[in-house]
């Protein structure tokens, strides 16, 4: 690693964390031939999260759709690098795409529920992977996957309603449902709350803590505040780079490095 | 005199306006010597003094047209020469019509000894009338326009009158069509009124017997010789069943692969190519089906062994008009399948699903009201095609299911009722109306339901 500070940060940090779920090595990211990830490692564990900050177009959704190769329907993007999950490559090895996103899921900025019902917008995933083997069984997932996402008091009695009737905030957790669905190990979060008003911003929030010991969370955000509420682990992205990685209380108390402090202070961003 | 010159008079009159109306603006502009200053560009003034003398005279000549023929027949028949006219009837008539004929001009002599007399007054009064047009025109054009010119001031607003102006011919010319369909709808109503005071509707609508014979006599016109089922479901068969098996699994596999597979470069070409396809005249379809498909068709049924089968097929036809119709099909599903939000695909995706999966379980369900509005436009230009029919599929009244036989549709037999030796006040050539009002209600019908859809779905995704 050409940065030594970087891997001290990460091997000094998170002794307590067990082996990594997700470890990137080296990986940078163009768009043709733009480069818009630079040579970036990250070690990412389960029952944490991690928070993704950095002025906009530091490249963090870029990154983050390396993680479950979302990247591969952008034409034009190229990765370079490894990524293992469970030390197994993600874009050399046998493993394929429909394997690695039942495994590694996501929930996008705008909800983008189906124009389907609330109970199809959940089974969606497990008939697809072939998950639920009787209709009981798929009604218990679908009732556990929208318990989960604390949305089943407010449903239950409708689920054969479009998901596109309900509300914003009842539509990114009815998304956090349907990635819960196929039981994922790592839920990819790209700006969850940016669409959405404070109370159900807090409601989401309030959500991702409850899911933290079940899965590895990665949420992109642009609010610290919001990093700062959520994580525990916080990354800081400027220009492509990977500037600074550790416990979110150092971050943000206890800055390493002076443009994570200038961020952090509100000097740019 | 021909209408030709009342008009070139207007536009004469028009032209002169608005050169005079526009120097009288810029003289306004230079000789206030920068403190007046013009409400309306020069050009303005001069559009709204042409407006002024140029529309009231071209109203006067459109209706002078139609006036002035009736007052020249009035001091015709004045004329003393006119009292040794035939009473009645086409007699009056031609002779009538020789005259003024020969007085126009547009014909050499007279052939009917009576009409020979009243050449001279006719050729007198129109003379007369073509005068007073001309003064008239004049006039009212000259007044428009002084009216207009005198008018004219510096703060004059003579931008926003233009402005109103056209807006009011932009309205006028979006009438025309309007008044066009509503004309057509009503005289079909009449006939159709009248054929149904002849014929029984629910004999017309229910009937499975359609033999009309435009020789026999329309007092014994027979009910039962105008049952039009057999055509309603040659029509549906061919054009809502066959063609439509045809053309929406190959219309909605191209807009699939169009939208999801194709690079954007072939798709840039792709598609207009596929929309000009619906720009190919029917007749051209039409000799293919009646040269090449139907032929092949008989001789493949012949050889599997099925004696029915005749040059003239429903399947012929309804294939042809099948492949007509892709591009509807294709087009209004491409739109549609484009314009499901990337994000729904995007979801799908990110859970594991394949493209195949995410194109048949999302995209296609999201996209399915444009796709269903675009089949019904489809059904309603494929059941509302003449050429193809009147070439390939025959003019037998079969109520059969068997592709191989012969069939005929509602548009073949309105051409064919219309082009028979009826006459028109016959039942069989009468009966050509009922069914294009049939026709026109259905495909009406079609339509309006297809927007509604449409607009429905543009809805969803605001
Ligand atoms: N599909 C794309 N094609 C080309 N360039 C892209 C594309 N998506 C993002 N970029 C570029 O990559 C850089 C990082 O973008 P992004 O990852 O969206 O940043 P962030 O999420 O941090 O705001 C930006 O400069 C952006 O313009
Ligand atoms: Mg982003």
């Amino acid at each position: 690693m050409n940065n030594p500070d970087l891997e001290s940060s990460v091997a000094a940090g998170f002794t307590d964390a067990g082996p990594a779920k997700i470890s990137a090595n080296k990986v940078s990211v163009y768009y043709g031939e733009k480069k818009a990830i630079d040579e970036v490692s990250i070690d990412i564990h389960t029952r944490y999260v991690t928070a993704f900050i950095g002025p906009s177009g530091c490249g963090k959704s870029t990154f983050l759709r390396t993680l479950n190769r979302m990247n591969d329907t952008i034409p034009s993007a190229r990765v370079d690098g490894e990524i293992l999950l469970d030390g197994q490559d993600i874009y050399r090895s046998k493993m394929d795409v429909v394997q690695l996103r039942a495994r590694v899921g996501m929930v996008f900025q705008k909800p983008n529920p189906f124009p389907k019902s609330i109970y199809d917008n959940i089974a969606y995933g497990p008939k697809i992977h072939g998950i639920a083997q009787s209709k009981s069984e798929l009604d218990e997932i679908v009732e556990q996957s929208l318990r989960r996402a604390g949305l089943w008091e407010e449903v239950k009695d409708r689920l054969t309603d479009s998901g596109t009737a309900l509300s914003g905030g009842q539509q990114q957790r009815l998304c956090i449902a349907r990635a819960i669905a196929v039981d994922p190990e790592v839920i990819l979060m790209d700006e969850p709350c940016s669409a959405l008003d404070p109370i159900a911003t807090a409601r989401i929030e309030e959500l991702i803590d409850e899911l933290r010991g079940r899965y590895a969370i990665v949420i992109v955000t642009h609010s610290m505040q919001q990093a700062a509420r959520v994580s525990q682990r916080t990354a800081f992205f400027h220009l492509g780079n990977l500037v600074e990685y550790g416990r979110t209380s150092d971050i943000f108390t206890n800055p390493r490095k002076e443009r994570t402090k200038d961020y952090i202070t509100g000097r740019y961003g | 005199m021909s209408p030709a010159i009342f008009v070139l008079l207007a536009i004469g009159l028009g032209l002169v306006g608005w050169l005079a109306a526009r120097s009288r603006a810029w003289a306004f502009a230079s000789s206030g010597e920068g403190r007046t200053r013009l409400h309306s560009l020069p050009s303005y003034h001069g559009w709204y003094v042409a407006l002024w003398a140029f529309v009231p005279a071209i109203v006067f000549v459109a209706i002078w047209n139609v006036v002035s023929p009736q007052l020249v027949m009035q001091s015709l028949l004045a004329d003393p020469a006119a009292a040794q006219l035939p009473d009645f009837g086409i007699n009056r008539d031609t002779v009538l019509s020789e005259a003024l004929a020969v007085a126009r001009g547009s014909a050499q002599a007279v052939f009917n000894p009576l009409a020979a007399p009243l050449v001279e007054p006719a050729a007198a009064a129109m003379h007369r009338y073509g005068i007073i047009g001309i003064v008239v025109t004049l006039l009212i054009g000259f007044t428009g326009g002084v009216l207009a010119f005198l008018r004219l001031k510096p703060d004059f607003t003579a931008r926003t009158r233009v402005e109103r102006a056209v807006m009011l011919i932009l309205l006028l010319a979006s009438l025309v069509a309007i008044l066009t369909t509503f004309g057509i709808v009503a005289s079909l109503l009449f006939e159709t009124i009248r054929f149904f005071g002849m014929v029984n509707p629910i004999d017309f609508l229910f009937g499975t017997h359609w033999s009309p014979d435009p020789m026999r006599d329309p007092a014994y016109a027979n009910g039962a010789d105008y049952g039009a089922l057999p055509l309603f479901w040659g029509t549906i068969y061919i054009g809502a069943i066959i063609a439509m098996i045809v053309a929406i699994p190959l219309g909605l596999m191209s807009a699939i692969f169009l939208t999801q597979y194709a690079n954007p470069t072939f798709r840039k070409w792709m598609k207009p190519i596929l929309e000009i396809l619906a720009g190919v005249p029917t007749v051209v379809y039409g000799y293919f089906a009646a040269l090449t498909v139907a032929p092949f068709i008989r001789d493949v049924a012949k050889s599997l062994g099925i004696a029915s089968a005749s040059s003239e097929s429903a399947i012929a036809a309804g294939l042809v008009m099948g492949v007509m119709i892709i591009p509807f099909v294709s087009s209004m599903a491409d739109d549609s399948i484009a314009a499901v939000p990337s994000a729904m695909r995007d979801g799908s995706l990110a859970m594991g699903a394949t493209k195949s999966e995410t194109i048949r379980k999302v995209l296609v369900p999201a996209a399915l009201p444009g796709i269903v509005a675009g089949v019904m436009l489809a059904v309603s230009r494929a059941i509302g095609e003449t050429m193809i029919v009147v070439m390939a599929a025959g003019a037998a009244a079969n109520l059969t299911a068997n592709p191989f036989a012969s069939m005929t549709t509602v548009t073949y037999q309105i051409v064919a009722m219309l082009t028979g030796e009826g006459s028109f006040d016959h039942p069989a050539t009468l009966s050509a109306f009922a069914l294009g009002m049939v026709l026109f209600v259905v495909t009406l019908g079609l339509n309006f339901i297809a927007l509604r859809v449409v607009k429905r779905y543009r809805e969803a995704y605001e």
